[in-house]
């Protein structure tokens, strides 16, 4: 009886704890959710919102190749800023776990992580003028005689790459660093107890070891990157859109809110998709 | 140039911000003995153009900036009732809010119609039934903005010259599609008030024309840059609102109305129908319209335009009518036509096509 009192009490708490972040949770995130679920199976004619559910949007944007291609364009920029990101972290996030002295890897993450105190839209203006034909990259090339005509590396694909890559190379730094240092050096003398190279080490011990940071700051950066929309805007010279352009030109253009929601919840379903690839994948790795 | 575009983009957004925070907080307490709310364009957030108002009236103008009719219904269906006072729209939407019921009446006598240029009264579009619901306050071009240095101004002269190849790769196109559709249509030797569906199809292939002899399709703020900083030559669907406040600084770029003519925008002011300070929103009219606010609204830091009101020369110095192509105004209003307007199937299919054509 006291003991049957006691758990009570403690699930009481317990649910006493956990209320305020569920009712926030429902309140801001549940019920909007379904609002734009329900509002995305409304549709838009001419200049009125009709509130009859239907499949109508979801028909459009697989049918009609510019909406579709937005979202195409948003997975492969998005999954070539994802690996390319990788790439470049990891060997910086390496270098400053293994190889730079203790006491100044405070000093190296700061520095690798300074530019995210510049504002988003400031960094990617920025870029637009480093990369443009006056630019610092092309007169270098002209100026050394590299190149003869200025390349065409701004209002494109190749700058809204840049300009992400840039920015995420350091949240993936972070999170392999984070990895990396808490790695028991054990697990290399082992391995090199048991013969294996350099290499064989590194392939068969710390890489699988330092997976889950790299596809946590995988998935943070495909999430991230995938919904973005400044980054696209500013450098991409709307040569191409991507689906949180689309999504933009729903609401400021047209007013089509129920548009808007049906490719947000596409977008939605893109990185479910990819969380779900992401756990199950470290799933495996870890049994 | 780069810095002085870079210092009224990061001023613009001071502004921005200040003026949303200010509705924000229009519980809080007030230092001007009144206030009001105005949903504006951003020529409008100018202090030098706001301030001499609040001074003379001991009043504080609480002011939102929007970009696109689209965006400004959205918001006034998001709010209630009596939340704005004074609206400044399209001229060619002003009969949309109308039909939404939002307008209140101006009295007629109380607008100085008369020093409007003729082209610029628009009663078709500023009254309904008789009754006058806006005024016109500004006005100006989208046509070809260019760099004189780079590009043979006499080829500027010919529309047909924004679907060749002759400046491939040099060419940005403004990321409006009424206006340059409405372009379009003229290069093709239709009229803008004419524009049916039955036109789409050639539009559309000029777009796709367009789209691969440019550079890049772009906002204000990056068509702009572009241009100043010399990553293209030539921006279609430019005007004076985009080289004339960049004059002093880079006098090579210039503007040009072809002879195919060009597309004229003009923004309206109204008061709105609940507003609980009619008075008041009445007397702010009255002065974005006189000739000194005229003036200032036409060199605002957002942008530049032409005033509605012809008496604002006075207040204009030469070298800002030099930019502004202040003696070609006759010439220029006669060879310009109004946006498009199309109806709601007819718009869906225009913003069809300019996605299509930024796919492409």
């Amino acid at each position: 009886m006291t003991t049957a009192t006691l758990e009570d009490r403690e699930r009481r708490r317990a649910w006493g704890f956990v209320a305020p972040a569920l009712i926030w949770t429902f309140a801001f995130f549940v019920v909007p959710f379904l609002y734009m679920a329900a509002m995305s199976l409304w549709s838009r004619q001419g200049r009125e919102i009709v509130r009859v559910w239907n499949l109508d949007n979801y028909a459009r944007f697989f049918t009609e190749s510019a909406l579709l291609k937005s979202l195409t364009n948003s997975l492969e920029i998005t999954l070539t800023v994802t690996v390319l990101s990788v790439l470049l972290a990891y060997p910086l996030a390496w270098i400053i776990a293994e190889r730079v002295p203790k006491r100044w890897q405070r000093m190296a993450l700061i520095l690798a992580i300074l530019p995210f105190w510049t504002s988003y839209v400031v960094r990617s203006y920025s870029w637009l003028l480093v990369l443009s034909k006056g630019g610092v990259i092309n007169q270098a090339l002209l100026g050394i005689g590299l190149i003869s005509e200025p390349l065409e590396i701004a209002s494109n694909r190749t700058a809204t790459v840049i300009g992400f890559v840039h920015f995420f190379v350091m949240l993936l730094t972070l999170t392999i660093y984070s990895n990396l240092i808490q790695l028991s050096p054990n697990y290399r003398r082992a391995a090199a107890d048991l013969g294996a190279n350099g290499f064989q080490t590194f392939w068969h011990v710390v890489l699988p070891l330092t997976l889950p940071g790299i596809m946590t700051g995988a998935f943070l950066t495909f999430v991230l990157c995938i919904g973005d929309y400044i980054t696209p805007q500013i450098l991409g010279g709307n040569n191409e859109l991507v689906l949180p352009q689309i999504i933009m030109l729903q609401i400021g253009r047209r007013a089509d809110f129920p548009m808007a929601a049906a490719l947000s919840i596409i977008l939605m379903l893109a990185v479910t998709a990819a969380y779900l690839l992401c756990a199950r994948w470290l799933k495996i790795e870890r049994a | 140039m780069t810095r002085s575009i870079a210092a009224a983009a990061a001023r613009r957004f001071f502004r921005t911000t200040t003026a949303l925070a200010s509705i924000a907080f229009l519980a809080g307490p007030a230092v001007a003995a009144e206030e009001f709310n105005a949903l504006v364009w951003c020529d409008h957030t100018d202090p030098a153009l706001i301030e001499p108002f609040e001074k003379a009236n001991d009043v504080k103008v609480n002011l939102k900036e929007y970009e696109g009719t689209g965006a400004g219904i959205s918001i006034l269906e998001q709010s209630r009732p009596g939340d704005w006072d004074v609206m400044v729209i399209d001229a060619v939407d002003v009969h949309r809010v109308i039909e939404m019921g939002l307008l209140g009446e101006m009295p007629a006598d109380a607008l100085p119609s008369a020093d409007l240029f003729p082209e610029l009264r628009m009663e078709a579009n500023n009254t309904k039934d008789g009754k006058t619901y806006a005024v016109t306050e500004k006005f100006g071009y989208n046509t070809i903005s260019y760099d004189k240095t780079k590009v043979d101004p006499k080829d500027m002269e010919d529309l047909t010259v924004i679907w060749s190849d002759k400046y491939k790769g040099r060419i940005a196109l403004y990321d409006y599609y009424l206006p340059m559709i409405g372009l379009v249509q003229l290069g093709l030797g239709g009229k803008t008030a004419d524009l049916s569906e039955a036109d789409m199809p050639a539009i559309e292939e000029k777009l796709a024309a367009m789209k691969a002899a440019s550079k890049q399709v772009s906002d204000v703020v990056s068509s702009q840059t572009a241009l100043a900083t010399g990553e293209v030559d030539i921006l279609v669907g430019g005007g004076e609102w985009i080289t004339a406040s960049l004059a002093k600084d880079k006098p090579d770029l210039d503007w040009v109305v072809p002879k195919q003519g060009a597309v004229r925008w003009a923004q309206s002011i109204a008061v709105m129908k609940d507003s609980s300070k009619p008075e008041l929103a009445l007397k702010f009219v009255q002065y974005i319209l006189s000739p000194e606010g005229q003036a200032r609204l036409a060199t605002s830091s957002c942008y530049w335009g032409m005033p509605a009101n012809m008496k604002a020369g006075e207040h204009l110095a030469p070298e800002q009518k030099l930019a502004l192509r202040w003696d070609d105004q006759t010439g220029y209003l006669k060879n310009t036509q109004l946006y498009p307007v199309p109806s709601a199937e007819l718009d869906q299919k225009m913003q069809d096509a300019w996605t299509n054509m930024m796919q492409q």
